[in-house]
């Protein structure tokens, strides 16, 4: 997936390709790659939309070559490893990214759907509001989470990461699901409000820590959780398989089967309200 | 028109617009759900009297429930969607949060929203919890075998209730014998419940009476026991008549119930099937016997 020709296929897929121009380690902000900012626009618009290189103000023009038509569908593809914020504020339409992405991947989304094929940087979702992301590969740190000083991360929508994920996924969600089919990094749920946090590998250590309410269920190996967490009780949670039959109807390969054992669920942290929930899958059974 | 030898006379059963609604009721075996929506459907024969008319129907192995737990369904019909609210608060109350292991889910695409579980939710003294996710919010309410799930709302829609016809035999045993073949038959279309206990009623009721304050009153033209002080409607022969009364949440549910039962009900001993009506003024749907098992 080196060159226009490929680019040139993407084209199949319909809507508006952009194809990174050249590979770089220079910081690209390319927030202006959203439907929304898309809407009513042509390609020679589209191209004439501001950018960042650096600390150089640029055009998207500058960077991708962009062909095709209809906001509502766009794909991204070549080297995009330094772009940040695709997708950024995005409220509909649909934008699927066939390399690997950058940082801040549908920052402050509330509608619509972002698709990565392969894997994302740090800060997928942060301050998601609404809409579907997936990520098919790995994922950086603080996924869904809240950005430095503010109060609340993600309040709704869904991020479906299918590899692994870093440290502090979910940090301070208020709302929505998060859902990792392989392993996370430390504090997972770290100061979470509310909201869900699935993870199907092995979950980091010192999940939920500062968790005031909200769900993390390990469906794989859980650590040891930290002191101010309390066992409750060990029981079948229907409301779990339920979800999980959700997630299989949107198509992840998520072995629903995974839900309908027991769980033993552990209430904390109760440095705060202590109704926050870690359910760890009994597998013993 | 005849069918296996028995009549089918040239009238329509006509039925009435009714709210209805369609849950979905799961718990740890079969038999557990099947219990809890029993519970919250009983005592649901007739509008009358009950409410609501209720009943419980079997789901396709092809549909799988919410939570992939075993599970069935719940129809309930009222004449308004303020009176679903009020019964389904009750009946999911006490009837299915009671039941254990039990969850309770939507079962209609469309309609309008009433609350249900977000106002159940109160049982759980500020332990409750909720999940949202693909606009369908459940709540979590601690009981003690676990938790009780029940979706924070349930659709209703536009549905069909009243539907019926009438089993004319020589005798009980013949006019029982067809009523319940009938009934094992009708159980295969879905959508549709015989509210009546064992989908069959004896005391099918005219809307007059003779005393002031009672709206309705027994069929006495279809009482066998009092034939020659009434203008009986009974043919020469029948002694005993039974009826089935159909609700749906579609019309073609009930006029496909209807054909599959008459059908059915076409058995020695009968001498005619029949359907009541009010001449085609009350009701806003007309379900014609003979148009629907083909002439």
């Amino acid at each position: 997936m080196g060159c226009l020709a490929c680019a040139a296929l993407m084209l199949d897929r319909g809507g508006i390709t952009l194809y990174r121009k050249e590979s770089s380690p220079i910081p690209v902000e390319a927030d202006s790659i959203c439907p929304d900012r898309f809407l009513g626009r042509g390609p020679a618009e589209i191209a004439a939309l501001p950018a960042y290189y650096g600390r150089r103000r640029v055009t998207l023009g500058d960077l991708f070559e962009v062909d095709g038509a209809g906001a509502d569908n766009i794909t991204v593809t070549g080297d995009l490893r330094h772009v940040k914020k695709i997708g950024l504020g995005m409220s509909m339409g649909r934008i699927s990214v066939t390399d690997d992405v950058g940082p801040h991947l549908g920052a402050y989304m509330s509608g619509g759907e972002i698709s990565a094929e392969r894997s994302a940087g740090d800060w997928v979702g942060a301050h998601m509001k609404g809409g579907r992301i997936v990520v098919q590969g790995d994922a950086g740190h603080f996924v869904g989470a809240a950005y430095p000083g503010e109060p609340r991360g993600v309040t709704g929508g869904a991020i479906i990461v299918g590899g692994n994920v870093g440290g502090e996924v979910g940090a301070r969600m208020r709302r929505g699901s998060i859902v990792v089919g392989g392993d996370t990094g430390e504090f997972a749920g770290a100061h979470m409000i509310a909201g869900s946090i699935l993870v199907f590998g092995r979950l980091g250590a010192r999940p939920g820590a500062g968790m005031k309410r909200g769900s993390i269920v390990a469906f794989g190996d859980a650590p040891k959780l930290l002191p101010t967490f309390r066992y409750a009780c060990r029981y079948e949670p229907a409301f779990l398989r339920f979800y999980v039959r959700r997630l299989e109807e949107w198509g992840l390969s998520i072995d629903s089967v995974a839900a309908d054992g027991c769980f033993r669920r552990y209430l904390g942290d109760t440095n705060q309200s202590g109704k926050g929930e870690i359910l760890v899958r009994d597998q013993s059974q | 028109m005849r069918i296996n030898g028995v009549e089918i006379e040239d009238t329509f059963a006509e039925a009435f617009e009714m709210s209805g609604a369609r849950l979905i009721v799961t718990a740890h075996t079969q038999s557990w759900a099947l219990t809890a929506a029993q519970a919250a459907t009983g005592f649901a024969t007739s509008i009358i009297g009950c409410g609501c008319e209720a009943g419980t129907n079997e789901l396709a192995p092809d549909d799988p429930t919410p939570d992939g737990r075993p599970g069935v369904a719940a129809l309930f019909f009222t004449t308004s969607r303020q009176g679903m609210e009020t019964q389904l608060l009750q009946r999911v109350g006490q009837g299915i949060m009671t039941s254990p292991t039990s969850a309770c889910y939507n079962g209609l695409a469309s309609g309008d929203a009433i609350k249900v579980g977000g106002k159940l939710r109160f049982f759980g003294d500020g332990f409750q919890s909720s999940k949202f996710l693909d606009g369908r919010r459940l709540w979590r309410v601690p009981v003690m075998d676990g938790e009780f799930v029940v979706e924070e709302s349930f659709r209703v829609s536009k549905a069909v209730g009243g539907g019926n016809f009438f089993i004319m035999a020589e005798g009980i045993e013949a006019a029982l014998a067809a009523a319940e073949t009938a009934v094992g038959a009708m159980r295969s279309v879905p959508g549709v419940i015989m509210p009546f206990p064992g989908g069959i009623v004896r005391s099918g009721s005219k809307v007059s009476s003779k005393y002031k304050g009672q709206h309705v009153s027994s069929n006495t033209p279809f009482c066998p026991t009092i034939r020659p002080l009434v203008e009986s409607a009974l043919p020469d022969g029948v002694e005993a008549v039974l009826e089935i009364v159909i609700d749906g949440l579609e019309e073609d549910l009930v006029g496909e119930a209807t054909r599959v039962g008459v059908v059915a009900a076409c058995l020695p001993g009968v001498v005619r099937i029949s359907a009541g009506n009010y001449g085609g003024s009350l009701g806003r749907y007309q379900f014609h016997l003979r148009e629907l098992v083909g002439t």
